[in-house]
């Protein structure tokens, strides 16, 4: 008796596949340089929320609409999800093993993320430009 | 998804107690027992094995083992100094050479021994192999030149020698890759730090002329960026070998080539 259905196919085939994308170099990289990005961008979020977290509403709204608070916000907000997506692409892709619910999460996050990146942007603009 | 629970019919239950008479320095062995001909679930047997008349190495006791107390044990063994790499097993949770882990090296009071991690077991101790094997030939592990062959044999300089340090010597024990989550979960299309460390020997030899091919082979994201640097394979690698530095080689290589 033996343990595996009969197999026909010779195990190169198997192994080789489809064979190579020819991508995942960018994404590898792009990763990579975002991470290095937030890195600066967080700690100076965390130096702006402190000091948002002492002024009033006004003082707030004001340090926000500053040009160069305004452009760093809006870099990190597109920075933050971008390499979200980047780093949620490979858990989904290393766990999710059926094909229609790997895709449609693949999809989804991409979607949220922009849409939320995009929340993110006029938020910050709408303040910046006092509308 | 990821499975998080073995299927009913790979629990392992317990076994065969084989007790040891009158051992003046007895051992317990858990050892994975599973059979293709009998349909029943795998198990854990317990041997006790007598120190004083057994070598050192966890190989040894389990061809003592073999020869004295059961011969149905069954396992892949040759060359009894680490340089075959057939009796590569999860020894005490760690994937390992049976012949070159001593037994006094075991620190827990019984010794659990396990075929590698996450393959089809044909039985007992005994993994197949096929698909890891299959990967090593899909990266065409031999030199591969334009250049017309020489008359003698094709040269090279000490220091592009020292190049292939770390990585000529690997013997495919399979140690790495079988303890590495990311061949766990895709290893059908992830190559694994094995043969990666062996694409990257390629890559690395100087008289090799398809750096360039090689590397287009593998730039994809399930065959190489599955590597999420989780170290395991230079953890447990029995002949100390890093094969993370390889792969992470090979990626500085895909960006170099970029730009």
């Amino acid at each position: 008796m033996s343990a595996y259905p009969k197999e026909y196919r010779n195990p190169l085939k198997k192994a080789r596949g489809l064979g190579s994308a020819q991508h995942g170099v960018s994404h590898w990289w792009v990763q990579r340089v975002t991470a290095v990005a937030l890195v600066g961008l967080g700690v100076w979020l965390v130096t702006l929320v402190l000091r948002v977290l002492h002024a009033d509403y006004a003082a707030a709204r004001e340090l926000v609409a500053r040009p160069w608070n305004a452009v760093l916000l809006i870099a990190f907000v597109v920075t933050a999800f971008w390499h979200a997506v980047l780093g949620l692409q490979v858990v989904i892709e290393d766990y999710v093993h059926t094909r229609w619910k790997e895709i449609a999460l693949l999809t989804a996050i991409k979607f949220v993320a922009v849409l939320a990146a995009l929340a993110g942007v006029l938020a910050v603009l709408r303040i910046a430009l006092g509308a | 998804m990821a499975e998080f629970t073995l299927p009913k019919n790979s629990k392992i239950q317990s076994g065969k107690h084989y007790p040891a008479k009158g051992a003046k320095k007895p051992r317990t062995f858990k050892i994975y027992r599973w059979s293709p001909d009998d349909g029943q679930n795998p198990r854990i047997d317990t041997y006790e094995v007598d120190m004083a008349s057994c070598g050192p190495m966890v190989l040894d006791a389990l061809l003592k083992i073999k020869n004295e107390i059961d011969p149905t044990l069954t396992l892949r063994r040759s060359c009894r100094e680490g340089i075959c790499g057939s009796c590569a097993m999860n020894i005490e949770g760690t994937n390992t050479l049976a012949c070159t882990k001593a037994i006094d090296d075991c620190k827990g009071g019984e010794v659990a021994i396990y075929p590698l991690p996450h393959m089809p077991v044909v039985k007992d101790l005994v993994p197949d192999l096929t698909h890891f094997y299959a990967q090593y030939a899909s990266i065409k592990p031999w030199i591969r030149t334009q250049s017309p062959a020489p008359a003698r044999e094709r040269l090279q300089s000490p220091e592009d020698r020292k190049q292939l340090d770390g990585y000529y010597e690997c013997i495919l024990c399979a140690c790495c890759s079988t303890s590495c989550p990311s061949y766990w979960w895709n290893g059908d299309r992830y190559l694994g730090p094995a043969i990666l460390l062996q694409a990257y020997r390629w890559i690395a030899d100087s008289r090799d002329e398809a750096t360039g091919e090689r590397l287009d082979d593998l730039e994809d994201p399930f065959k190489l960026y599955r590597c999420h640097t989780i170290m395991n394979c230079a953890r447990t690698c029995p002949k100390g070998l890093n094969p993370a530095k390889a792969i992470a080689e090979i990626k500085k290589l895909m960006v170099e080539r970029r730009s």
